[in-house]
């Protein structure tokens, strides 16, 4: 790094609160103004591609949890749906409505914590406290279809692991019923707040042309005026038949960022209402029990069932050979999986695109020329997760 | 993508681009560009208004071992605005570099350094080609096929040296075939 007399650097993180985990950055400073930042990453690797290349299809989901694990179904959506493609499998549709309803569940689940920990790092403690009590709510939906709180493994090749509980979906309809209230509770604490515009107002300004540049996705994208959510774009599951609109700001800036994502939770909450009354019974899994688990109740009785849990839970299936890119929307923006295939049991590769990478990489032009203070602001607008970032 | 949108894009790159070697999937397409002609082939698919790829979404390496060009590196490339995508492939030797399409996508930055540490696939011309995310001190490739998913050491703390030791991987578990044997 060269280095002029006037300017030092100053190392942030990878143990500091403000660093969402374990963020290392090298900053140059001029006074109290950044001239660079230089992320220092995978403090988190552990290797998820090249562990996938050891796994049946079937035992690689729950890897996917461990990607963003602040939107853990969501991250197991464009791995089931590339399986599903290579497939070339039909899910049904309760399954698709269930895996919607769970992906903008997650979306809440993420933008709270988005929230909560931007409001800590810019100093508006109240938020965090605010945030967590609906999310305790969501994490017990979570809990209630797969008896985990955080890593699900819930979306499955060809479905999902099970159906919905008696009574679940009167507890998430009653939950987004009440849940705009929470999100005006939360817009009174921030959104016209005096300090909170100070510190989010014109920082971290990313043009549209910037924006794309530096390959970002999501909200950060849709912050500076593209409005491009792969939902819309590239309907998948159930998406098309669900009416939702996509927020967009106008400045790029911070502020910007923040009311998009407040905008989206309220989209979510929307979203979850239609599907909820949509949803028909039915099957909840792909009926090819070769490909998908067994009913228990069948596997109790029936010989045939037995042998095919045993093998889906040794070998595994076979997939064709192919090879097959796919993204969702997650709530951090495209999250893709280009999955190669020679066939037998286990993909060849499998490249994982997280939407953070690139975000992260982007901070450089991002920071320059702001102040110290502000760079918290940015890591926080980032929405920053590290288990996707070094997967 | 629909096979019409597909249809459409394959038309537009036959008329654009004649001589690259095209690849139809049922959902995407696939060109395949030789590394000389890597950068104005990428300028081209960003700045044609009828392609407008402004955004480079992934870049993948793959280690095919046995193969004349055992390394190929793979861009998706995305329009926000004609909502379509295109995958490009690369192949290259052993040590043959391809150059880097940083002055294409600032994004590439990143991508090409994770392929370089995980794949040793050198880009040329990049301004900064070193280790991203594996340890600071890290040798070898791990994601190419003959790389064992254990790695080469291991480390762990000495109470009597009184500091962190590296040491070659010992397996307390032999090393088995797991879940039937390998048909990929």
């Amino acid at each position: 790094m060269a280095r002029t007399e006037q300017t030092y650097t100053i190392n942030f993180g990878p143990q500091h609160p403000a660093a969402h985990g374990v963020l290392r950055l090298l900053l140059e400073l001029d006074g109290e103004v950044v001239q660079r930042a230089d992320p220092h990453i995978g403090f988190l690797h552990r290797g998820t591609e090249k562990l996938l290349e050891q796994k049946t299809y079937t035992q690689g989901v729950p890897y996917f949890d461990r990607l963003d694990y602040m939107s853990m179904m969501t991250q197991e959506h464009p791995y089931v749906l590339a399986v599903e493609k290579l497939l070339g499998i039909e899910v049904p549709e309760r399954a698709q409505y269930i895996r919607v309803i769970f992906a903008e569940l997650t979306r809440i689940l993420n933008h709270l914590l988005f929230l909560g920990a931007h409001g800590l790092d810019v100093g508006a403690m109240t938020m965090f406290i605010y945030t967590f009590r609906e999310r305790e709510r969501v994490m017990d939906f979570y809990e209630a279809v797969c008896g985990a709180r955080m890593h699900a493994a819930y979306f499955r090749p060809g479905g999902v692991a099970l159906d919905l509980p008696d009574g679940l979906a009167d507890k998430i309809r009653a939950f987004v019923e009440d849940f705009p209230a929470k999100i005006d509770e939360y817009e009174t604490l921030l959104t016209d707040n005096r300090i909170w515009k100070q510190r989010l107002v014109d920082i971290g300004v990313v043009t549209a042309a910037q924006a794309m540049d530096w390959g970002f996705v999501g909200p950060m994208l849709r912050g500076s005026g593209v409005a491009y959510d792969l939902r819309k774009a590239v309907p998948y599951d159930v998406y098309a038949k669900v009416e939702f609109d996509i927020p967009v700001g106008k400045n790029g800036d911070c502020y910007d960022r923040y009311l998009v994502r407040v905008e989206e939770l309220r989209q979510s909450a929307r979203i979850i209402a239609q599907c909820l009354d949509q949803m028909t019974p039915g099957p909840v899994r792909h009926e090819n029990f070769k490909i998908s688990t067994p009913y228990r109740k069948e596997m109790k009785a029936g010989m045939e069932s037995l042998i095919h849990h045993f093998k889906l839970f040794t070998e595994g299936f076979d997939v064709p050979p192919g090879e097959v890119y796919t993204a969702v929307e997650t709530p951090k923006g495209e999250m893709g999986v280009y999955v190669i295939s020679h066939g037998g049991n286990k993909p060849y590769r499998v490249k994982i695109r997280a939407a953070g990478f690139n975000h992260l990489q982007g901070l450089d032009a991002m920071v320059k020329g702001h102040m110290l203070a502000d760079v918290t602001t940015c890591v926080g607008t980032i929405d920053i997760v590290f288990g996707e970032i070094d997967r | 993508m629909s096979p019409e949108q597909l249809g459409r894009l394959e038309s537009v790159i036959a008329d654009l681009l004649p001589s690259l070697p095209r690849e139809r999937l049922a959902d995407a397409l696939i060109l395949r560009v030789a590394p000389a002609e890597l950068v104005a082939t990428m300028t081209l698919l960003r700045d044609d208004p009828a392609l407008d790829f402004k955004i480079l979404i992934d870049l993948a390496g793959v280690h095919y071992p046995g193969r004349e060009k055992p390394l190929e590196v793979v861009y998706q490339l995305l329009s926000v605005y004609k909502n379509q995508r295109i995958r490009i492939k690369v192949a290259v030797a052993e040590g043959e570099p391809v150059p880097s399409v940083i002055p294409v996508w600032s994004s590439a930055n990143w991508y090409e350094r994770e392929a370089y540490e995980m794949f040793g696939i050198l880009f040329s011309g990049h301004p900064d080609l070193r280790r991203l995310l594996t340890e600071y001190d890290f040798e070898g490739y791990p994601l190419r096929k003959e790389f064992p998913v254990t790695g080469h050491f291991e480390v762990r703390w000495d109470a009597d040296q009184d500091r962190v030791v590296r040491e070659p991987t010992r397996l307390t578990i032999p090393d088995r075939e797991f879940y039937g044997p390998d048909r990929t």
